[in-house]
């Protein structure tokens, strides 16, 4: 085959199949500025930072133009220059420039392409309107004035996620992203994966930061600070310090930890040693009992808020344990308070989580006592970066401490949980070994970086039918496939970020590789270097289970239970309305997803029949809901405050009529 | 009232059938509801998300593009005053502020409390020769001045009185 070649910037490049010029630009070391572009959604050419000159073309944006062969760019010519810092200074224009103060600073690749391109000022005055800084998220922050309107957390959410929180509103100068009817974050289907947060340029979506709350714990003499990190926080921290992606730093972070004053450093790996037995003899249970399978993972919060909002008909199929994060904070308020003999309110949990959406786990209502949360304060781990810094320690050059017991003993089944088909792999260790199947399990295929990964797996004489997805519109796929009834499946592992928590939105930001498969192998060598694989020979686990740890103990503290969720919070219609002083009737209906999936309409247009017929419009409140959070019974209808579910025309009249007499 | 909003809801779900629940038609069917209410109401706006299958925001965006659509309720008669070139040299700011003092309204508030009356701008009707122009709902008036105009308001509030 004859090769082909364009030439950028008198180089000649080899054609390999590369969509646009942007992507033959990094295959010749140019790194041509960019705002939208992302490999892994779509191409928007929104920015215009990327335009280039093609001879015989002129001014061309580099990532929605395909290479031909034969032609001739220019990445840096005088147009193309003045052209870039022309957009820059219009966007500086109109952006909130508190650069110092802003928690994007570090990562903001505004400044630093303003920095690039040499803008020395902006010749336009400034005419952002003031906007308020959305808090209503418990993991995300959303200040508006920042945003730049490139459009990668409208597409990351709606392409990746297939969740669609965001999306651009009015236009022209109006033009504004923003959630639905102007709500704020916390009140709609935001499911806090943070991914919007990761591919934000700029500091207009940022973590919900923590970092002053666990200061003043850590500060707080009467206080005992513990803190947990999760698995693929050890592979990850080094960027920030200039350690290549994937490198293990635990013995460090170890130490950094203790410098900050923590009590005691422990493992959410310990937990998580607890979540593959819990997860694992829930699994054989229902097994053999051929009982809600397939079984999903619980892990990810993400994962579990759009099970709530989406798939409520499945809820009985996830796993009832508790993330490994809860887990370890109710073992943490329940066990350690006695060992330490401390009151719980005395007890400061603080995970370092790879994750936005364990800020919002921590705070559901479930894993709390008395208003006292399991786990106080979430981290993620660019929040612990900068409390390393602000404290001036130089990590690089720490000695290697290590963790506290018992908290702080796992084994390698427990490490691997960050990398997506890691809790699947880990399941199946314990599974093998409880089923007495002996040799190697084969797992190799639950493991890599695609976003779908189906695979069988024989144990001693069953064959496990298994599915390891990423990315929640990977998810809404496979869900849907299984709801049908076209696919069948023993186990499915869902985590919300694709590749796992390694690519979670708490991550460090590595614009210029892709660095999962660097942070995956981390996680798998870790596993290698330990002494015990399969989380049974954990011994500190077992002495729990034998000593502390009842059957009645573990299902309080390591399980939990599901809600359905409704989208967006209040919204209700009002359809009839009683005349003063003769109402009778209060009715409301479901039109919520799954009640209008279960034929809500129908028995709408049946039931409004019915009060016509019986005149009984004057005497009747009719309403319809969005959700009534019963998702799994629907249709539902409340008539008078009585809950009708699975509701048919029949039993609503039944009740109408006991009340009309 | 109550009757009203009952049929109306029921004009939704036989919008969505006729448009077979597709979310390729989202425009026609927004611009069929508008119809039926004068604007998109929030809450008829997540049904119509929930039953097309796709997000809310993803709705909101639409209507807000378009200067088509209102997300606020319009008044029963709708006044554009027109300002394109050639009714703006022909004053039209003029009108425009004498339908601002007597109807109370400003650039933010565009209907009045009663829901009579909306007052908009448009850029050109294309009745350049009438300039200047005003059009109440679909009827079109020219070469009007300040005092003709609150004329002609005054003509519909006494008729909406009686």
């Amino acid at each position: 085959m004859k090769l082909e070649y364009i030439t950028i910037d008198n180089c000649q490049v080899l054609l390999e199949g590369e969509k646009n010029i942007l992507d033959l630009c990094r295959k010749a070391h140019i790194e041509l500025p960019t705002f939208c572009y992302h490999s892994e959604i779509s191409v928007y050419g929104a920015c215009r930072m990327c335009m280039v000159e093609v001879e015989g073309r002129g001014l061309v944006p580099a990532c929605s133009t395909p290479p031909a062969a034969g032609m001739v760019v220019r990445t840096n010519t005088k147009q193309v220059r003045d052209l870039r810092r022309m957009i820059v200074e219009l966007m500086l224009a109109n952006h909130e420039e508190n650069c110092t103060t802003c928690p994007k600073s570090g990562d903001c690749r505004l400044r630093k392409i303003a920095i690039q391109l040499g803008v020395e000022k902006v010749r336009f005055h400034k005419v952002n309107a003031p906007a308020t800084v959305d808090d209503s998220s418990t993991a995300i922050l959303r200040d508006p004035a920042k945003c730049v309107l490139c459009g990668d957390c409208v597409r990351v959410c709606k392409e990746i996620q297939s969740v669609g929180v965001l999306d651009f509103a009015n236009r022209g100068a109006e033009a504004q992203v923003v959630a639905c009817f102007n709500q704020k974050l916390g009140e709609v289907e935001c499911v806090n994966c943070g991914q919007c947060v990761k591919v934000c340029p700029v500091g207009a979506l940022t973590p919900k930061s923590h970092i002053n709350q666990v200061w003043s714990a850590i500060h707080d003499p009467e206080k005992t600070v513990v803190v947990q990190i999760a698995p693929a926080v050890r592979v990850a921290l080094g960027e920030y310090f200039g350690y290549e992606p994937g490198v293990t730093t635990t013995g460090q972070i170890v130490t950094a930890l203790r410098m900050m004053g923590f009590d005691k450093v422990y493992d959410t790996s310990f937990a998580a040693d607890f979540t593959v037995i819990e997860e694992g003899n829930e699994f054989l249970k229902r097994y053999q009992e051929k009982k809600n399978l397939p079984q999903f993972t619980s892990c990810c919060p993400a994962w579990v808020k759009f099970a709530e909002q989406y798939y409520p008909d499945m809820l009985d199929n996830l796993s009832s344990c508790r993330s490994p994060q809860q887990m370890f904070g109710s073992l943490c308020k329940d066990q350690l308070t006695k060992m330490m003999d401390i009151p719980r309110e005395k007890l400061v949990v603080v995970s370092i989580m790879p994750c936005t959406a364990k800020k919002f786990e921590a705070q559901r209502p479930e894993f709390a006592q008395d208003n006292n949360p399991d786990v106080d304060y979430v981290l993620t781990t660019h929040e612990l970066s900068l409390m390393i810094k602000e404290q001036g320690i130089a990590f690089s050059h720490l000695d290697p401490g290590s963790f506290d017991m018992p908290f702080g003993f796992k084994t390698g089944a427990a490490v691997i949980f960050g990398a997506s088909g890691g809790v699947s792999e880990a399941v199946l260790r314990y599974a093998a070994s409880a089923l007495g199947v002996k040799g190697t399990v084969d797992v190799n295929r639950l493991r890599g970086q695609e976003g779908v990964k189906i695979t069988e797996v024989t144990l001693g004489d069953i064959t496990l039918r298994l599915a390891v997805v990423s990315g929640l519109a990977n998810a809404r796929r496979l869900l849907d496939a299984v709801r049908s009834g076209q696919e069948h499946y023993d186990l499915i592992e869902v985590m919300a970020c694709c590749g796992g928590c390694i690519n979670g939105g708490g991550q460090p930001i590595n614009e210029e590789a892709n660095v999962r498969p660097d942070r995956a192998k981390g996680l798998y060598d870790n596993d290698k270097m330990m002494q015990f694989h399969s989380s049974e020979e954990n011994p500190y686990l077992n002495k729990m289970y034998d000593e502390e740890i009842s059957h009645e103990i573990a299902h309080k503290l390591l399980h939990t239970t599901y809600n359905n969720r409704r989208r967006i919070d209040h919204e209700e219609l009002s359809l009839i309305t009683s005349e003063p002083d003769q109402k009778l009737l209060e009715i409301s209906i479901c039109f919520g997803t799954s009640c209008f999936l279960r034929g809500a309409q129908e028995l709408y247009t049946q039931l409004m029949g019915y009060i016509h017929e019986n005149g009984l419009e004057s005497k009747t409140d009719f309403k319809a809901t969005f959700c009534s959070e019963r998702c799994k019974r629907g249709p539902v209808v409340t008539i008078n405050g009585q809950v009708l579910e699975h509701c048919t025309l029949t039993d609503a009249v039944t009740v109408i009529r006991s009340i009309i007499g | 009232m109550a009757a009203v909003q009952q049929s109306k809801f029921d004009r939704v779900c036989a919008i969505l059938d006729k448009y077979d629940k597709n979310p390729n038609k989202l425009i026609p069917i927004l611009q069929d509801i508008q119809e039926e209410y004068t604007y998109l109401p929030e809450d008829i706006m997540t049904f119509v998300a929930t039953a097309l299958g796709i997000s809310s925001a993803n709705i909101y965006g639409v209507a807000t593009f378009y200067a088509h659509f209102t997300l606020e309720p319009k008044g029963k008669y709708i006044i554009k005053v027109c300002d394109g070139t050639a009714c703006h040299v022909k004053k039209s700011d003029g009108i425009l502020a004498a339908l601002e003092k007597e109807l109370g309204l400003s650039k933010s508030k565009k209907t009045s409390d009663d829901l009579l009356f909306t007052l908009e701008t448009v850029a050109c009707l294309g009745a350049c020769g009438l300039a200047p122009a005003v059009v109440i709902n679909d009827k079109v008036h020219g070469l009007m001045t300040p005092e003709s105009t609150i004329a002609l308001i005054n003509e519909i509030k006494e008729a909406e009185a009686k």
